[in-house]
């Protein structure tokens, strides 16, 4: 697989057996040695699917205690004194009695492990703390701003992967000039940056043609920030889609397929394509994780509500325990996203389901 | 799976492009090849002597000009100072490069440490190495970074460090693997059975076979890193105006984007372009490099 940039492998979890993309694979449609009811029914494979899903489960959890003792222990080598950043910051200037009243009040007089005990106690119930600058518990502030930001980010995944399928479908594989334009306009498009592809959009549709609202609540204002957050990853997606199409378009079962009559159009869209889409979806997981840390980028250019404006608000004004809480939040949801990749992987390729039951 | 380059040979005959279609292919390579030299070759010599390319003075302000588009006189327009972002684009080249070379750097830096731990060091230390690439590997993109930049305070040294830091899980992630196949491979074995010492067997025959293919990466990760510190920077986090800085500047004309867009659009595009030509030219290395594996 030829990779883009040091980040682009799958992070967590085993790799599906199969998926490796220098594997040769079958068939998927050779689903009449079983298929998926069968295998519901065996009860040895249920059990072991159980097992499986709770070792995933326990080491889900172990990877999130660790990201929050890392996060907890950062917040400990802060340089200046968090009381100070409660009462203003550093041009704040406080009574000594209040800076220590403040201590007391948030604990900060007691020993590191003592607080990493509470905090630990504090995540197990959902508590993350209250907010220097909010004066609000950080909870309830990622629950208010999260569901814009994941509306943002699964809307720009649905058009990274419209993107990726259509350039896949209409250009890999095929002669001559197409082929090419089809490649050059996934590269082009996995090198746009945010930042930049936001303002041109936005200027573009919003400013000079007035297509689209700059700043709107709506659906309507989904659509630029969708685009600009989803265009980059379609371009990775769609790179990785054609290797796999091509390699696809190789396997006997192609050849057999046209043999029996099959028109070109049906065997690219029903057989190839599910093979090739197979390492997009295993990169999916990723590809979300990259989509929230856009999406901070994105949030900002357009104005709109999210856990990326808060989060940027919060670093500005160093209030750790938000920063912390909505990394935290983001770090959980990208683990959640890695294992649902996984079962999508698994749902779209049978012969994943039939490796669960012979390994382990 | 680029198009500026040709494919690699088809075992198939059947599905095997045409030869003059293989033929044809490698001048649109070169083609490609020439633009994206051409275009890291200025950045590198804007970086170096920016005074030869740049025609204003990049902190000069004249407020009577501020706002002006583009023209014969200001290419790139005008800022709200009335500073030439021609000139500030250029002069901005050496520390966005400072900072993208250093951040790819530390990165290494941190990667080689954890990798030679994790593919040298025993199965105790690889499973340590493998966890704490992984917990690593749990902030998505630039996160890890925003994390540090809140801890540490806002500035260019932190922005480095940070973006540093953030590239480093992917690195170590490949520095480990490729010294786990590397260490297993047949030529390791034969040293070994030739009676070469440890040390020699780690210097002389397993680092450079291991690195080799990393040295392209790096070529890719820096465009990457350039990026990530770009963005950093349009938040607001790194190099303080009025320093002409790529991710300063996009910070700066954020707050114009409706009414002077090539504040933004510059220094954007002169990102875009540059980190594009570095993917091709890694590409193309990676090619070459692949080639001579196979021979």
């Amino acid at each position: 697989m030829t990779a883009t940039t040091s980040d682009t492998e799958p992070v967590g979890g085993p790799r599906p057996p199969g998926t490796s993309a220098d594997g040769t694979p079958a068939d998927p449609d050779s689903s009449a040695d079983g298929g998926p009811a069968a295998d519901a029914l065996d009860p040895r494979r249920g059990r072991l699917l159980a097992r499986r899903v709770l070792t995933t489960l326990g080491s889900s959890a172990l990877l999130l205690w660790a990201v929050a003792t890392i996060v907890f222990f950062l917040q400990h080598l802060v340089p200046g004194d968090p009381a100070q950043t409660i009462l203003g910051g550093a041009s704040a200037n406080p009574p000594e009695e209040t800076l220590q009243a403040v201590r007391e009040q948030y604990g900060f007089d007691q020993p590191v492990l003592v607080q990493y005990g509470h905090f630990l106690a504090g995540l197990v119930v959902l508590d993350l703390g209250e907010s220097y600058t909010m004066k609000q518990s950080v909870v309830s502030i990622v629950a208010e701003q999260i569901a814009p930001t994941l509306q943002l980010t699964a809307a720009a995944l649905m058009v990274a992967w419209a993107i990726a399928i259509a350039l896949t479908l209409a250009t890999a594989g095929r002669p001559g000039r197409l082929g090419r334009i089809g490649s050059a306009l996934e590269v082009v498009f996995a090198a746009l940056p945010h930042f930049w592809l936001g303002v041109v959009l936005l200027v573009v549709f919003a400013v000079v043609l007035q297509w689209l609202p700059v700043v709107d609540d709506g659906p309507a204002g989904l659509v630029l920030p969708a685009l600009t957050l989803g265009i980059p990853l379609g371009g990775f997606l769609a790179q990785v889609t054609r290797d796999e199409f091509d390699v696809a378009l190789r396997q006997p079962f192609v050849l057999s397929a046209l043999s029996r009559g099959a028109r070109p159009g049906d065997v690219r869209w029903r057989q190839v394509l599910r093979h090739a889409a197979l390492p997009g979806i295993a990169l999916s997981g990723w590809g979300l994780g990259s989509l929230i840390s856009g999406a901070v980028v994105v949030e900002v250019i357009f104005s709109r509500q999210g856990i990326g404006q808060v989060l940027v608000a919060a670093v500005t004004a160093q209030d750790l325990p938000l920063v912390i809480g909505v990394t935290f939040v983001v770090a959980a949801v990208y683990v959640v996203a890695n294992i649902l990749s996984d079962l999508a992987s698994v749902l779209v390729d049978p012969r994943l389901r039939h490796a669960i039951g012979r390994a382990s | 799976m680029t198009t500026l380059a040709p494919p690699a040979p088809v075992a198939d005959p059947q599905v095997a492009p045409a030869p003059r279609r293989v033929r044809r292919r490698p001048a649109a390579g070169s083609l490609g090849l020439v633009a994206a030299g051409t275009v890291v070759g200025v950045v590198l010599l804007a970086a170096l002597v920016p005074d030869l390319l740049a025609p204003q003075d990049p902190l000069e302000i004249s407020l009577s000009e501020s706002f002006a588009p583009p023209s014969a006189e200001h290419l790139f327009g005008t800022d709200q100072s009335g500073r030439d972002v021609f000139s500030r684009v250029i002069h901005g080249a050496r520390q966005s490069l400072v900072i993208g070379l250093g951040a790819t750097a530390i990165g290494l830096l941190g990667a080689l440490v954890l990798g030679l731990l994790g593919g040298l060091g025993g199965r105790i230390a690889d499973g340590v190495v493998t966890r704490v690439i992984e917990v690593l590997y749990a902030f998505p993109g630039i996160l890890l970074a925003l994390i540090l930049i809140a801890v540490y305070g806002n500035s260019a040294l932190t922005q480095m460090v940070a973006v540093g830091i953030a590239t480093m899980p992917g690195y170590a992630r490949m520095v480990r693997g490729q010294l786990l196949v590397v260490r297993g491979s047949a030529y390791v074995e034969a040293a070994r059975a030739l009676g070469h010492p440890p040390l020699r067997i780690l210097v002389r025959t397993i680092l450079p076979n291991a690195f080799r293919p990393l040295t392209v990466l790096v070529t890719l990760g820096i465009g990457q890193a350039i990026v990530w510190a770009a963005a950093l920077g349009f938040l607001g986090m790194g190099v303080q105006p009025p320093t002409a800085e790529w991710g300063a500047m996009l910070n700066a004309g954020r707050n114009y984007i409706q009414q002077a867009w090539w504040m933004d659009f510059f220094p954007g595009i002169t990102i875009v372009l540059f980190t594009l030509s570095l993917t091709v030219l890694g590409r193309h290395l990676q090619r070459a490099t692949d080639a001579g594996a196979r021979r």
